[in-house]
């Protein structure tokens, strides 16, 4: 069972027993336009909640992608090295960027939902 | 600053009802893209982009032109009626004030047209009214627009308009009186592709945007696309690849200083600027080309061998080319294309060299 939680800055974690797969949302893949480069943490970095995690470059300009929740690196998606353009065609899926191990659950609760982000966006 | 309102150009509501997403630049509310910075980019280098660049200086002088040579590195006496030129505004040091385009297309006795900066029109104008003093009279022209067409259908499209451009080639400027209204063009603009830049009056000039956007081979193209279309065609941006402490030399402009200047050395800052011609500058402006994919933006630290030489004025991607590319500054012994740089990105140094420009093609028409 898993359930997916999003950040005001647009990042996305899916959360499946102690680990969350993160990305950013189609709404910020479409403001950014076409990626072109995506710079990712290397393996077993710790992040808490909210720090600068990567870097996701379009054609105009650089811009941070933050930890959605604190947790440790431990996968990333090195698709995204050859084919930056994954997180325009499906940010919510191929175009994942890490999977955290996730080291504090309750931050998940005060993240917003599905409907909350919807309403954040629209 | 902040409290300023933001100027409109007369575009504005046009790029409004277009979808354009606006941003403030030199003072101005500009459409910063439309559907998209790659789509346009890739737009103008396939077919046709309409830019606006209303925000530029437009002036008329007529006068002296021996007193505005002073500061500006062209030979006007050789500028032909039809033709333009592309030059240089000198402080008293030989810094470069400001980049601009000189014009004769008002024939023999009407005097030159000059385009300048948006972000340096109030200084440039000021600072050449000084100069020339009673000797000329430079006569600001804020009530036209101007537009950029840029691409390789662009004169197909004006010409299909029944603009008569077909013997114009890169660089001629006339003006061409078309339904009562007199537009100046010049067979040039700033994305290495061929294309006109058109001054229009401003009551007429929203009409002869729709008029040319009513063509299917143009589309609206914003300021990300086109910095990113100078960029790749290795050309200059005012205030970040020079400025007032660089000279013509150092910025690897030596082109535009006429030969016939440097043999006169009549020009505000001629010693250092021939000194610099003569001995190399211990700086120069070059192309650098990243080996991987992570964009080096202006700002970015340059190093050779672990010392930094130098910095980034201009970079990002170039989605022509297909991979990043870049500016800046570096001693001259290591100007050489081939020389081995390494570019710091967020503290991490990536693999880069010395290379020459434009990374895409020009494609002026040069008849």
């Amino acid at each position: 069972m898993s359930e997916t939680r999003y950040t005001k800055d647009h990042e996305w974690v899916t959360v499946d027993g102690g680990e969350g797969t993160c990305g950013i949302t189609a709404y910020a893949a479409e403001q950014l336009g076409d990626v072109v480069f995506v710079e990712l943490p290397a393996v077993g970095t710790s992040f808490k909640q909210g720090d600068e995690m990567a870097v996701v470059e379009s054609v105009k300009a650089a811009s941070e992608v933050y930890a959605p929740v604190s947790g440790e690196v431990i996968a990333v998606n090195d698709v995204l090295e050859g084919e930056p353009g994954k997180v325009n065609e499906s940010p919510d899926g191929e175009g994942w960027f890490v999977k955290l191990k996730i080291a504090d659950a309750a931050e998940l609760g005060s993240m917003m939902d599905d409907a909350a982000y919807k309403a954040h966006t629209s | 600053m902040a409290d300023t309102p933001l100027l409109k150009t007369p575009l504005y509501d046009l790029h409004v009802e277009l979808g354009a997403k606006m941003v403030p630049f030199a003072g101005y509310d500009m459409p910063v893209q439309y559907d998209g910075v790659m789509p346009e980019h890739n737009h103008t280098r396939a077919e046709a982009g309409l830019f606006d660049v209303s925000h530029m200086g437009q002036a008329r002088y007529v006068g002296d032109e021996a007193a505005l040579e002073e500061v500006l590195t062209a030979d006007l006496s050789a500028l032909k009626p039809g033709e333009q030129k592309y030059t240089l505004l000198l402080n008293a040091e030989g810094g470069i004030k400001d980049d601009l385009m000189v014009s004769r297309p008002f024939g023999a006795d009407g005097g030159l047209f000059l385009v300048v900066n948006a972000a340096c029109k109030r200084g440039d104008f000021d600072y050449l009214g000084e100069i020339v003093g009673d000797q000329g009279t430079l006569t600001e022209m804020p009530e036209r627009a101007l537009l950029a067409l840029q691409g390789p259908s662009a004169a197909q499209v004006v010409i299909d308009l029944g603009f008569d451009v077909a013997d114009m080639v890169f660089m001629d400027a006339r003006v061409i009186e078309r339904n009562g209204v007199k537009y100046y063009l010049s067979r040039s603009g700033y994305t290495g592709e061929d294309g006109f830049e058109i001054s229009v009056p401003e009551g007429a000039a929203e009409a002869f945007a729709r008029e040319l956007l009513a063509d299917m081979r143009v589309k609206p193209i914003g300021l990300g696309a086109r910095d990113s279309l100078r960029l790749e065609a290795g050309l200059c941006l005012y205030g970040h690849d020079m400025d007032e402490t660089i000279t013509p030399i150092e910025a690897a402009l030596t082109w535009a200083v006429a030969k016939s200047r440097r043999e006169r050395a009549d020009f505000a800052g001629a010693g250092r600027i021939l000194d610099q011609i003569a001995n190399k500058p211990a700086k120069k402006r070059v192309g650098i080309a990243l080996k991987d994919r992570a964009p080096a933006r202006e700002g970015t630290e340059i190093a050779i061998n672990g010392e930094i030489v130098g910095v980034v004025t201009s970079g990002g991607f170039g989605p022509t080319v297909g991979a990043p590319v870049a500016m800046g500054y570096v001693p001259t012994e290591h100007a050489t294309p081939g020389t081995a740089l390494e570019l710091l990105v967020r503290g991490k140094a990536r693999a880069a060299e010395v290379a020459k420009t434009p990374f895409a093609p020009h494609r002026f028409h040069r008849g």
